[in-house]
């Protein structure tokens, strides 16, 4: 299979609302932004993907005024909708395909223009027969995801916190986090309760960004200026829909799509291989899910990766040294600034975020659907 | 280098007004039971789920994950492609390149769409921009009806001339059991049906349709072990040129229709598309769009697509045979549509079109239109491209 | 070209998608959601290939995508699977915070059934609490002819 590497990147600072741009804006920023970084114009680009939800936009074909922005006018252009971690997998076919040797992709959500009506956008994504009725979006049924996991495994609402606490302190050294906080786990006790056991502190919000990639075959690495970032491994995998289908306390969906991924990138143990993880941690509960998932501990035990400090920045298995999604949540986006933030890593250059110097292998994640329904794990590599 | 990949297998669903019987999920489901039925394969040798249709048609969020019952998705890879109108056909080059990849060795591409659960126009209007162009949008039609006017002010074709494409859609329609609507019409009844937009009339434009369609895309690898004719990809082309409607002026033809087709035809070495392709299933919402857009991909010089039309060179028998499965003002489930012309092709080159079935069948082009008008071309051949 | 624009007033344009949907529900939900309406009974049907009962009654089983056979008639008692107390509600809920939402292991299912308790103290609902589906008196032919499901003995 042909090789091939993240190139350029770039992405528009999150925040609650951009109020002097338009979403196509957003996304042109980042673009340039991603040029500038490659050090290239867009004509080394060979074609673009686009990554967008028509919910979230109010937008029937949002994707429409994203194509110009991105460069695609006069080139060959697709869409994908769902997370920004699933358009770069489609980008990274369509640059394996030997049709083009290089692909451009972007990704945004301008949640704020939404905001007055956000859980409808999220209780969209329910049967429209059977649930939508019964008025549920996401905070809600994570609610329901997040007390089956904790009861089964005896994890506290405390160790939750603490995910809270880890990340919104790591992106103190971000300069593109939205919210960034030195606080504690008794602030996070504290905060207004939504939905038990979830807090207002234990919810990422919902934000504003737009990032972009771009993606280059082995042939044309080359004519690009940045350290290559070479994407080893990738898979994704969607488990049953409905949430009585499933035991929510089990993420097997994501076990599936890490195995694969790791199997792809030759990962055999991944707590030792992979040197910094950027998940999506939109709910609290969910880093600790998720990096059980990932294989990064035992099942069950994902309060004691946090407690024990093992996913700090300085831990064997640093966890969202960006921030991850509590401190800044651009819905559909959200992947793909995980992407990034890996990439920065790999690169050495995110500054005060950098876990250390040697970063080889690092993991990027992202989430589609309601209650980690869907996953795709990226593995990126220096080499 | 990737990988070569073909069509081995197609199904859809009986297209109708309204799938009572149905709901979406359901729909799909018969779909994605045709196809694999067609392909002789079970959903377990499935590796992925590729599936697309236009949200808000169906009022839907994160259909790829909704979906699972239906399209079978359940612990596999499973993800969505929407770009308008076009989905269908950007799901047919999805499908490609995501098996050209290497990715996927036998991946199902759904395309579908339940027009009846919702307001089409009203949806349709949402993708304007809500501040410069959404205002004074009218819809899908508004546009062409410019564009025709343009075509018809600049070459002297005439409602008559646009009503003879819809003759011919609807005869080959009644070939198609498939087919949406499958009754014939004659020249005087297009002409005397409402003026909906001038020029358009009701009979110049496709129907509003539920229903589904899938194909199975499978590599180089086990296309030929799994079917004795794959319908192989050549190569892929589109241009999703314009974000505002309001950027269209003086438009005569498609520029991204123009483009795209440049583009293909100096990919793939074709020099006289009338000769060379043996048949063309066009991704065409109204009869004008048989002339317009027949003539921009260089089928015919602009200007002579009537005469082309009136000399039967495009109906069945003809050198170049157009929708024969009757087109979209037959059939027309928005996010399955451009999806069906892929399987309509696919089941030209493979021999299994019974009675719309064109005789040698080499090479099949299938089109996509859409969004603001975008357009996509996929070529396909009996013969494994080298 | 001046950097007026700079200085432009940040304008805020609001808007609204009138969209109106009417979802079919296609005979297998239809026959499920007219049993819940005329005979206060919850359906379930069974996959041939899995074994599994599955609820709300669905044309072909998620897990292995084949038609479903039997019919099921559920007794409408069940034991809660998982739930969450709502303390901060919003517009789109049928009940005003703090209630209850929750997964239901109805007897004889194997899949869980998303509804909300009442006639409840929010603080006793514990897992494995026994409850019972309520209908309302005037029904639609909608999942929320189930007004609730309350705890039983």
């Amino acid at each position: 299979m042909d090789r091939v590497a993240i190139v350029g990147i770039g992405q528009t600072k999150i925040e609650a609302a951009k109020e002097r741009q338009n979403y196509p804006e957003m996304v042109y920023e980042a673009v340039k932004l991603a040029l500038e970084d490659a050090g290239v114009g867009i004509d080394e680009v060979d074609n673009v993907v686009t990554t967008a939800n028509d919910f979230w936009d109010g937008r029937t074909i949002s994707c429409m005024p994203v194509g110009g922005v991105s460069g695609g006018y006069d080139k060959n252009i697709s869409g994908v909708e769902g997370d920004g971690t699933f358009g770069a997998f489609y980008a990274s076919c369509r640059t394996r395909s030997g049709s083009y040797g290089t692909t451009l992709l972007t990704a945004h959500s301008k949640g704020s223009e939404s905001r007055k009506i956000t859980p409808m956008i999220t209780n969209a994504a329910f049967d429209p027969i059977h649930a939508r009725c019964l008025g549920l979006d996401i905070v809600t049924a994570c609610a329901l995801q997040a007390r089956k996991y904790m009861q089964r495994f005896g994890i506290t609402e405390e160790e939750c916190a603490q995910v809270s606490v880890k990340n919104h302190g790591n992106a103190l050294e971000n300069p593109n986090a939205q919210t960034p906080m030195n606080i504690t786990v008794e602030d996070v006790m504290k905060s207004e309760m939504i939905a038990e056991p979830l807090k207002a502190l234990d919810i990422s919000p919902i934000s504003d960004g737009a990032c972009c990639m771009i993606l280059a075959n082995e042939e044309r690495v080359k004519n690009f200026r940045t350290k290559p970032v070479w994407l080893k491994g990738v898979s994704f995998c969607a488990d049953a829909f409905q949430l009585g289908d499933r035991d929510l306390s089990e993420c097997k969906a994501l076990e599936k799509a890490a195995e694969k991924a790791y199997q792809m990138a030759g990962i055999q143990d991944p707590r030792k291989e992979i040197d910094v993880a950027e998940i999506c941690d939109a709910f609290t509960y969910q880093e600790l899910m998720w990096t059980e998932g990932l294989g990064f501990g035992k099942k069950g035990e994902g309060g004691k990766l946090v407690t024990s400090g093992a996913t700090a920045k300085d831990g064997d298995i640093p966890v969202n040294p960006s921030g991850g999604l509590l401190s800044g949540h651009p819905f559909i986006a959200a992947g793909m600034y995980r992407m990034i933030e890996a990439v920065r890593q790999i690169r050495g250059e995110a500054g005060g975020m950098q876990v250390k110097e040697d970063v080889k292998t690092a993991l990027a994640h992202g989430v589609n659907g309601l209650c980690g329904q869907s996953h795709c794990v990226w593995i990126l590599g220096s080499e | 280098m990737g990988k070569r990949a073909a069509i081995v297998g197609a199904g859809q669903t009986y297209h109708k007004s309204i799938r009572r019987d149905v709901n979406g999920q359901e729909l799909i489901n018969e779909a994605v039971t045709r196809a694999l039925e067609d392909a002789e394969l079970t959903i377990d040798d499935i590796d992925g789920v590729v599936i697309g249709n236009m949200d808000h048609f169906e009022g839907i969020n994160y259909v790829d994950c909704w979906s699972i019952d239906g399209s079978g998705g359940f612990m596999k890879p499973t993800m969505k492609l929407c770009t308008g109108g076009t989905t269908g056909t950007t799901l047919g080059i999805g499908g490609f390149h995501m098996v050209a990849s290497g990715m996927f060795d036998k991946l199902l591409v759904i395309g579908w769409e339940k027009n009846s659960e919702s307001d089409t126009t009203g949806a349709i209007v949402t993708a304007t921009d809500p501040i410069l162009d959404r205002g004074v949008m009218a819809g899908a039609l508004a546009g062409l009806a410019i564009e025709a006017s343009e075509y018809a002010a600049a070459y002297g074709a005439t409602p008559k001339d646009a009503a003879r494409v819809s003759v011919r859609d609807r005869k080959h329609a009644c070939n198609n059991p498939y087919a949406h609507l499958r009754k014939e019409v004659t020249i005087e009844e297009v002409l005397s049906s409402p003026v909906i937009s001038d020029p358009l009339h009701l009979l110049d434009m496709c129907p509003r349709t539920d229903g589904a369609c899938a194909v199975i895309y499978a590599s180089e690898d086990v296309a030929e072990k799994l079917c004795p004719q794959p319908a192989w990809v050549v190569k892929t082309a589109n241009r999703h040129c314009y974000s505002r409607f309001s950027d269209i002026k003086g438009q005569t033809g498609m520029l991204s229709l123009t483009t795209a087709a440049k583009e293909l035809w100096a990919k793939t070495g074709i020099k006289e598309p009338l000769k060379e392709i043996d048949v063309l299933e066009m991704y065409q919402p109204y009869s004008w769009g048989g002339l317009i857009w027949f003539e921009d991909m260089g089928f015919c010089k602009k200007g002579e697509g009537p005469k082309y039309i009136w000399d039967g060179v495009t109906d069945m028998g003809g050198e170049c045979p157009t929708n024969p499965s009757g087109g979209v003002v037959s059939t027309n489930p928005i996010g399955a549509t451009g999806l069906i012309r892929c399987a309509e092709i696919a089941h030209q080159i493979q021999g299994k079109a019974g009675d719309r079935q064109v005789p040698n069948v080499e090479l099949g082009l299938a089109t996509g239109f859409g969004g603001c008008f975008w357009s996509d071309m996929i070529l396909y051949s009996k013969k494994k491209p080298a | 070209m001046g950097d007026y624009w700079r200085d432009a007033e940040n304008m805020i344009q609001p808007g609204r998608i009138k969209v109106p949907y009417t979802w079919q529900a296609g005979e297998t939900a239809s026959h499920y959601l007219t049993r819940l309406r005329d005979e206060k009974k919850i359906l379930g049907k069974h996959c041939p290939k899995c074994d599994k009962v599955l609820v709300p009654a669905r044309k072909n089983c998620p897990f292995c995508t084949v038609p479903t056979d039997e019919w099921v008639e559920l007794s409408g008692q069940g034991s809660v699977d998982t739930f969450t107390v709502v303390r901060k509600g919003n517009a789109i809920q049928p009940m005003k915070a703090p209630f209850v939402y929750a997964l239901i292991k109805l007897d004889g299912a194997d899949t869980g059934f998303l509804h909300m308790l009442g006639e409840v103290d929010p603080e006793t609902v514990k897992e494995g609490m026994r409850v019972e589906a309520v209908f309302k008196e005037e029904r639609s032919a909608s999942p929320l002819d189930i007004a609730y499901f309350k705890p039983i003995g």
